[in-house]
């Protein structure tokens, strides 16, 4: 088996002098759906931020391939970036453009394709998310579940390794993020990408996830690591406990009164 | 019935006083905690306790909570303990939710002294100076991979920009330039015409046009309204996730977002420098016919006399150096903008007030060299 596409090795995060993790270990095998789980502010965005280059680790190596992305003096080179796709938080769609010029941007920025052959795999990446149709539209003149799927369109328009997102399911109602997982699932499936998620829904963590890590806030590193249903069974730490077993005790409360 | 309270002291044991409230205690308690406490004649004595009873309150809300809240959180400083068992089962609940978790610590907030401040000020300015510089520095190597072909600016992009930045800005330019030299005439008429030599108005007119009014005016309603909306559109992408969305594609920002805004700028605020001198030479001329006998086309013949090249030169080098000022105070201030709405009209500001001061600076550096080269 070849090497893991992501290693994590002795990884610190620090804004200045406040520690925000430290001594983080752990590799993310391809086709994995790799789950960063933690409480509120425990660290989970830097450490999405340091993977694709926006946020310099105090110390330790980010290895993509082997290589360390943070490797250079200056800003994660270009060939690495073009592995990977982003999506955020609030989609990020640039809000000037139409969903079109948000998806070609980057194929005109990384591929030879000729301008009829970006149209064509334009409207093939709007269509896979469910978005044929939409090309001319802005991003503000469309729902919050539709500018995910949008940003998603432009996360896999360079057909990445590695897709990356930060809480994909943050503002959607359940059903909305249900389908965005399913989404996820079938791209993973034909795009034969590895995912690397932010979340702390529990819902998705459990139906797709397929390993993980845990983050804590208190400790600074990460307590648990695995499949988040081992997770589940095997930790013994509390915050890991209460963070997975959250509807499970909400349940016990209900049946109390 | 309307609010009240009643202390009562216990002669059986001095150490237990009780509170009982009675009536309607809704909509701001006129009754603060302090006065009830002044009511209370408890030994201030540890393990004394305040019986609450609440038991013949008609109505309370969340203002007698907060009341009784304030009122517990004295009798705790003095270790004195209170019993809630009289009150209804609701204030107990909210009081009980509202001590769940003990209040922080609170950090008492130490005044900074006049050097603590010049300090800190001192550091932060150390390091916008270093920002600034390194900002200034990034959009000189992207100028310079613009001009090489290494990067590219959209067309679209650019051609909206430049129309936002320079047909758009048209009429009020026009406002501005036309009255300026409409006030120039008439404070000059009323000196000239002491002289009789009302024509010269032209002259002082159409300079001080060309040299200084129409760049400055120019300059400070670009910094006012184009400085103002870089600065908003980058600082709400920058909020909004888009800038590092470029980034994670390993774009420049820079080369993306500053380039098209800065070349637009840099040819636009020349043009409408012209164009603002020519509004204001008509605006002097109006003065000049109806209240100098001055007709049209000896006004403008004079200003055709007096005018140099050379004003017309530092006028539009004034133009674009200008336009080079407020691109950089736009997008600098838009690209650090922080991460909240509060920090996007933040970013507006500096970029409006910094723009003009940059303007005015530069403005007396033209003075200056103009006055050592003698031009």
């Amino acid at each position: 088996m070849s090497a893991p596409p992501l290693q994590i090795e002795d990884l610190t995060m620090a804004y200045g002098p406040t520690v925000v993790q430290r001594d983080l270990n752990f590799d993310i095998k391809k086709g994995d759906i790799f789950i960063i789980m933690g409480g509120s502010g425990c660290g989970k965005s830097t450490l999405l931020k340091s993977m694709i280059g926006l946020i310099r680790p105090a110390s330790g190596k980010i290895l993509y391939k082997q290589r360390d992305i943070w490797d250079s003096e200056d800003d994660p080179s270009r060939s690495f970036l073009r592995s990977f796709g982003v999506l955020y938080q609030r989609g990020a769609l640039w809000s000037a453009r139409t969903l079109a010029e948000n998806v070609a941007l980057p194929l005109e920025e990384f591929s030879d394709y000729s301008p009829a052959e970006i149209q064509e795999l334009v409207s093939l990446k709007l269509a896979l998310v469910g978005l044929a149709g939409y090309e001319n539209h802005l991003p503000a003149e469309i729902s919050g579940g539709m500018q995910k799927r949008a940003a998603l369109a432009r996360a896999i328009s360079l057909d990445p390794e590695i897709l990356f997102f930060d809480e994909p399911s943050a503002g959607l109602d359940p059903i909305t993020s249900r389908r965005l997982d399913d989404l996820i699932l079938q791209l993973r499936d034909t795009l034969g990408a590895t995912v690397v998620m932010v979340t702390h829904e529990l819902a998705s963590i459990f139906a797709i996830g397929s390993n993980g890590v845990f983050l804590d806030a208190e400790s600074k590193t990460m307590i648990a690591q695995g499949a988040p249903r081992e997770m589940q069974d095997n930790s013994d730490h509390p915050t890991v406990q209460e963070f997975l077993s959250r509807s499970l005790s909400e349940g016990q409360q209900n049946n109390e009164h | 019935m309307k609010e009240s309270f009643k202390a009562l002291l216990d002669d059986s044991n001095p150490k237990r006083s009780e509170l009982i409230f009675s009536g309607n205690w809704q909509e701001r308690s006129k009754t603060t905690a302090r006065e009830l406490l002044r009511e209370l004649t408890v030994d201030h004595q540890i393990g004394a306790v305040v019986v609450i009873n609440a038991s013949k309150l008609s109505n309370w809300d969340s203002s007698f909570v907060a009341l009784l809240y304030a009122l517990i959180l004295e009798l705790e400083e003095k270790q004195i303990d209170c019993d809630l068992s009289n009150c209804d089962p609701g204030i107990v609940k909210l009081l009980e939710l509202a001590r769940a978790v003990p209040p922080k610590e609170k950090q008492t907030s130490k005044r900074n002294t006049i050097l603590e401040i010049i300090g800190k000020r001192a550091i932060k300015f150390r390091k916008q100076s270093k920002d600034v510089l390194e900002f200034i520095g990034e959009c000189a190597v992207a100028t310079l991979r613009l001009f090489t072909g290494r990067s590219r600016v959209s067309r679209d992009d650019l051609l909206l920009i430049l129309k936002e930045s320079g047909p758009d800005a048209l009429p009020i330019v026009t406002l501005i330039s036309l009255l300026v030299g409409l006030i120039l005439a008439f404070i000059g008429s009323i000196q000239l015409r002491q002289f009789g030599a009302q024509i010269y108005v032209a002259d002082m007119v159409g300079i001080a046009m060309a040299r200084e009014m129409a760049p400055i005016m120019v300059g400070v309603i670009m910094a006012g309204r184009t400085g103002a909306a870089f600065a908003a559109q980058l600082g709400t992408m920058q909020v909004n996730e888009e800038i590092d969305a470029l980034r994670t594609l390993g774009l420049s920002p820079v080369d993306v977002l500053v380039m098209p805004r800065m070349v637009s700028l840099i040819l636009m605020l020349p043009v409408l420098t012209l164009y603002g001198l020519a509004a204001g030479i008509l605006g002097g001329s109006l003065v000049g016919f109806m209240a100098l006998d001055v007709t049209f086309w000896q006004y403008i013949y004079r200003t055709w006399e007096a005018v140099q090249l050379v004003d017309m030169w530092i006028g539009l080098s004034k133009g674009f150096v200008f336009g080079i000022l407020v691109a950089i105070c736009g997008c600098y201030f838009g690209m650090k903008c922080g991460r909240n709405a509060s920090s996007v009209g933040l970013a507006a500001t500096s970029a409006v007030v910094s723009g003009i001061v940059c303007i005015v600076i530069s403005d007396a550096v033209f003075a200056f060299v103009c006055n050592i080269l003698e031009i």
